[in-house]
């Protein structure tokens, strides 16, 4: 028997969003890089930067996941 | 750079580990668990473990700093109420088995989750008299704030010192030498790219915010004594250290920067009018991201950590702990970069807005 709160399907959408952006990034900053090499520092720094605001977003539905199976963070 | 790469993989496992273990399903699976064991009887004695009371036990605020077993650091409860202040021990809140028991101040109090709250003669709580309670007691968050200030203080005023005594060109020695790179890359990282010429102003506070969250988020990934509280997953701190930045940027606010919020240039009027409140809903939303970034990045590592840990517990055997513990070493080791990169971005995306707030011609778009 499956039980849980819808929230759990929210937070898993959320989780295929961020996976779908932080891929976005990772492309963007590979083929930079390879047209590129001699900028890889700076695209490794903001690289990393929209990768972690990304991920910001997914933990916002975490958070609000939690909220909604009556954790109380 | 591989840790790095790993990042995305931690979205993934992470989401997948919170979807599991905050769903009450697994939770209640347990017993069926248990009964199918031969030890049937025994075991539904036991008391029923409860994966999620017993993480936000972990992750939330404490009157007392628990130290192994049954023992604790009982640290200073100070409440204010209609009858003054008073001050008591946070051991006086919870009997020797750490449950919490009411205590007979000026009012009985008794601590639920963490919040002290005032109880009538058959302990039910007081919700009425309770709203009364101001509670400013050196809690288990307070005390590790102070201890991360003190620890601030000590490494900071050493390395000052040493840049006293030999001077700010001559090569860097012992202890300077790990913190100047440090601070080489704050200045050259966060402050000069979106400050500018005038970014020496904003360096003691950038400086301040980036290793106040980074010690913060390193002593919470400690699990024993000194840290393993979770300052930094706390919305109040975040949340303060969010208003910092709020009214740095505002009081530092330049013509350019409110006439972009309150009739941008070189756009229509209706266009003008549609805009404004997005604008400044915008500023009051910076703030607020911040506060959940940081917030949200640090309790989900917290809950991630403790979630694998549960494992064991959950599956009730042994041999849980040959997948839990490998996993969590690796979690905690991509929390001490994640440690590192909130605080980065908190620093960075504060000089961002102290940038925009200082910018008076167009020469650059800033995006973000």
């Amino acid at each position: 028997m499956v039980v849980g709160s819808v929230a759990a399907i929210g937070a898993g959408l959320a989780a295929i969003g961020a996976g779908i952006g932080i891929g976005q990034i990772g492309k963007g900053a590979l083929e930079g890089m390879a047209r590129q090499p001699e900028a890889t520092n700076d695209l490794r720094t903001n690289m990393i930067v929209a990768a972690a605001l990304v991920e910001a977003v997914a933990l916002f539905a975490v958070v609000v996941s939690l909220l909604g199976n009556n954790l109380g963070v | 750079m591989s840790l790095k790469r790993i990042k995305p993989l931690l979205a993934v496992a992470f989401s997948v580990y919170i979807c599991f273990f905050c769903n009450s399903s697994f939770a209640q699976e347990t017993p069926h668990h248990e009964a199918a064991s031969t030890e049937a009887p025994d075991h539904k004695k036991e008391e029923k473990f409860d994966v999620a009371s017993t993480i936000l036990e972990h992750i939330r605020d404490d009157h007392n700093w628990h130290l192994w077993g049954h023992h604790s650091v009982p640290l200073p409860v100070i409440l204010k109420t209609d009858k003054g202040f008073e001050v008591f021990s946070g051991a006086q809140l919870v009997d020797e088995h750490h449950e919490p028991v009411v205590y007979n101040g000026n009012y009985p109090y008794k601590s639920f989750e963490g919040k002290i709250k005032i109880v009538n003669e058959d302990g039910t709580v007081n919700e009425e008299a309770s709203k009364k309670v101001l509670d400013v007691s050196i809690t288990k968050n307070v005390a590790s704030l102070l201890f991360t200030v003190l620890l601030l203080i000590i490494i900071f005023v050493s390395v000052a010192n040493a840049y006293k005594k030999r001077g700010v060109t001559s090569a860097p020695k012992g202890f300077q030498s790990l913190i100047e790179p440090i601070i080489i890359f704050v200045r050259d990282e966060i402050a000069k790219p979106y400050l500018g010429d005038r970014y020496t102003a904003f360096m003691p506070f950038l400086l301040t915010i980036f290793f106040f969250i980074w010690i913060n988020n390193l002593l919470g990934m400690v699990p024993f004594f000194p840290g393993g509280a979770n300052v930094s997953g706390n919305i109040a701190f975040t949340l303060t250290l969010a208003l910092f930045t709020f009214i740095i940027t505002t009081v530092n606010g330049k013509k350019h920067y409110w006439q972009h919020i309150f009739w941008m240039p070189g756009l229509p009027v209706p266009m003008k009018i549609f805009l404004i409140p997005i604008e400044v809903m915008g500023v009051f939303i910076k703030p607020i991201s911040l506060t959940i970034r940081l917030f949200a990045n640090m309790t989900a590592g917290h809950i991630l950590v403790l979630s694998l840990i549960a494992l064991i517990f959950i599956l009730n055997s042994l041999a849980a702990s040959a997948l839990a513990v490998p996993f969590t070493v690796f979690i905690s080791m991509i929390e001490l970069l994640v440690g590192f990169i909130q605080a980065f971005i908190f620093a960075m995306l504060s000089a961002l807005y102290f940038g925009m707030a200082l910018e008076e011609h167009h020469e650059e778009e800033l995006v973000l």
